[in-house]
């Protein structure tokens, strides 16, 4: 199934409209010029605000609310766009990165233009070799075309934009840990407050936005805030791109009207399971969020949904796990990512998701001791809520609701000495 | 030192003239060109950017790309990342352990490969991916696992 029309993933529509006369042949930086026209950035933060545009890297938090954040002491503004995407499971960003970069582009002119930011940075992915030169290149034509420089489309308003490159570290995607590493050191967080809004780049008020986020500015000043809430709820309006990964037919992004059940963006957009296989658990928001299970694939694919199922829309990234998978093997292998990813700076985070990884790869291959379930709980409890930056949390996730939802599972392994789905040790270089 | 690598430095803090922002850029430009980040290598960027060499030590060490020991021409990363695990890639990395004769982390004795894992590379749908010197490979099923060490590559 595919919907009446797309937006942000226009490209799987249009071919090479990453080619800049493609992308103005289809309304592209009309968008810009029409809110360049009206003059009027204040009018363009309400839009938004009304608009209930929220963000699309993680966390939800509305749009507006946190442009309006900055405060108004004339200093210098930046706006810095997060596309160090690595959150397992989700692979949107890079598609939107390296098929149709003008439209982060032009997002990112309205978004400066709204928040009155002259100097905007792009953080992009090391990994992401491709998507740094499409970047690089769209915007080297945006300013041959006078979409960016000075006194852009003779608005008066002028932008300079910048492409950065990390150098692998998840915990970049932290934003304040993305603005240390865009000043040139280590990706460790910092404390908040201050938040970027009065204290973010460079010490200067800072608008940090997911690549995504900003790609809906395009459309939304196209079409109006009332548009955008003609799709999803009250609270969780307009599109969300979901990823989609695991055993179904057509693994891939999706665009769907937020509150979309699960159950659709699986067997409708995604095809189905392959060979009809069942469906186990579903991570339906990136590997940092809690597993739903099968019985919950009613559940509409919108924050307060998703969050009353318990788990969290996230990042969109939505894993399927199918009923021959051994979730102890799944929990295994994602803390063993948060291991390598942790940055060390807090001992319940570095020391935690060593020993976790540890006993949960014990357990997989026949090791695991009475007590251990018992370890793994405590452990959990000893680095949730208690270190500096969301990743030590985001650890625990799928781990925890896994024990939840799985304990016979979890239990079996200890007392049989062996995983009951038959599942050799997953490959890790440390310990096992 | 090399001369040029001074005119990239001043090319780097151009671009980026605000606190230390300059220096990724310079560690990624010149490791394009040495393979990796040698404490010579480090010694000299810390001269060209006026810091202090533990410091560019730390901020290298911090980062999986920016490598301390020599690279083989082919750096090949397989995501070890969950839907890639699912999808095969541990398979796929004992595969080409054995077809190269090493472990992840190591490379080849010839300077010809350097295996490393990678944590989740965004391209799930894909499972399991590789990258060659950072350029994707998808669906890389056992089959196609030689098919990784093959073929002209860019540096």
């Amino acid at each position: 199934m595919s919907q009446a029309r797309r937006y942000l993933l226009r490209n799987q529509d249009i071919p090479d409209i990453d080619r800049i006369e493609v992308y103005e042949a289809n309304q592209g930086y009309q968008a810009l010029r029409q809110a360049l026209g009206q003059n009027d950035p204040a009018a363009l933060v309400d839009m938004v605000k009304a608009s209930g545009l929220r963000g699309r890297g993680g966390a939800g938090f509305p749009t507006g609310v946190k442009w309006s954040f900055l405060p108004d002491d004339g200093r210098p503004r930046y706006l810095v766009v997060n596309s160090d995407e690595a959150e397992p499971g989700t692979f949107k960003d890079r598609e939107l990165i390296e098929h149709n970069p003008h439209q982060l582009i032009e997002g990112m002119i309205i978004s400066s233009y709204a928040t009155r930011a002259r100097e905007a940075y792009i953080y992009c992915r090391g990994e992401f070799r491709r998507g740094a030169e499409q970047l690089r290149r769209a915007v080297e034509e945006a300013y041959r075309r006078g979409y960016l420089g000075d006194n852009i489309l003779d608005s008066g308003f002028s932008l300079d934009i910048k492409v950065y490159r990390g150098a692998g570290a998840y915990i970049c995607g932290e934003e304040s840990a993305l603005l240390e590493s865009l000043e040139g050191k280590r990706g460790n967080p910092r404390l908040k407050p201050p938040f970027p809004a009065v204290a973010g780049l460079y010490g200067m008020p800072t608008v940090v936005n997911n690549v995504e986020t900003i790609c809906n500015l395009p459309p939304l000043v196209l079409n109006g805030a009332a548009w955008y809430r003609t799709m999803g709820t009250e609270k969780s309006p307009g599109l969300k791109i979901m990823s989609v990964s695991g055993p179904v037919n057509r693994p891939g992004n999706y665009e769907i009207p937020l509150a979309t059940p699960l159950r659709v963006l699986i067997d409708e957009y995604a095809g189905g399971m392959r060979e009809q296989r069942g469906i186990k658990a579903v991570i339906p928001g990136g590997s940092s969020v809690p597993v739903l299970t099968a019985d919950q694939l009613d559940t509409p694919l919108d924050y307060e949904s998703v969050l009353a199922a318990g788990s969290m829309l996230g990042s969109g990234g939505c894993i399927v796990i199918d009923e021959h998978t051994c979730m102890v093997g799944v929990s295994a292998r994602l803390l063993k990512f948060y291991r390598e990813e942790s940055c060390g700076k807090c001992t319940p985070c570095r020391e935690g998701t060593y020993w976790m990884t540890d006993v949960l790869n014990r357990i997989e291959v026949g090791e695991g001791k009475p007590g251990d379930l018992e370890l793994i709980a405590d452990m959990a409890d000893n680095i949730g809520g208690k270190v500096f930056c969301p990743l030590g949390d985001a650890a625990l996730g799928v781990v925890v609701s896994a024990m939840q939802h799985f304990a016979e599972e979890f239990e079996v392994h200890i007392k049989e000495h062996a995983c009951p789905m038959g599942a050799r040790l997953y490959y890790d270089t440390v310990n096992y | 030192m090399k001369p040029h690598w001074e005119t990239w430095a001043k090319e780097a803090k151009t671009e980026f003239p605000k606190a230390n922002s300059a220096l990724l850029p310079l560690l990624h430009r010149i490791q394009g060109e040495e393979g990796y980040l040698s404490s010579d290598t480090i010694a000299d960027v810390a001269h060209l950017l006026d810091l202090a060499v533990p410091y560019v030590e730390s901020v290298v060490s911090f980062y999986s790309l920016f490598y301390q020991r020599p690279t083989g021409r082919r750096i090949i990363h397989v995501c070890t990342g969950l839907s890639c695990a699912l999808g095969g890639s541990d398979e796929l990395m004992h595969r080409l352990e054995a077809k190269l004769g090493i472990q992840e982390g190591q490379t080849t004795p010839d300077g010809e490969y350097t295996l490393l894992e990678a944590e989740c590379l965004a391209a799930c749908d894909k499972a399991p991916v590789a990258q060659v010197n950072l350029r994707y490979r998808e669906s890389v099923d056992l089959e196609a696992a030689d098919e990784l060490l093959k073929g002209e590559v860019e540096s």
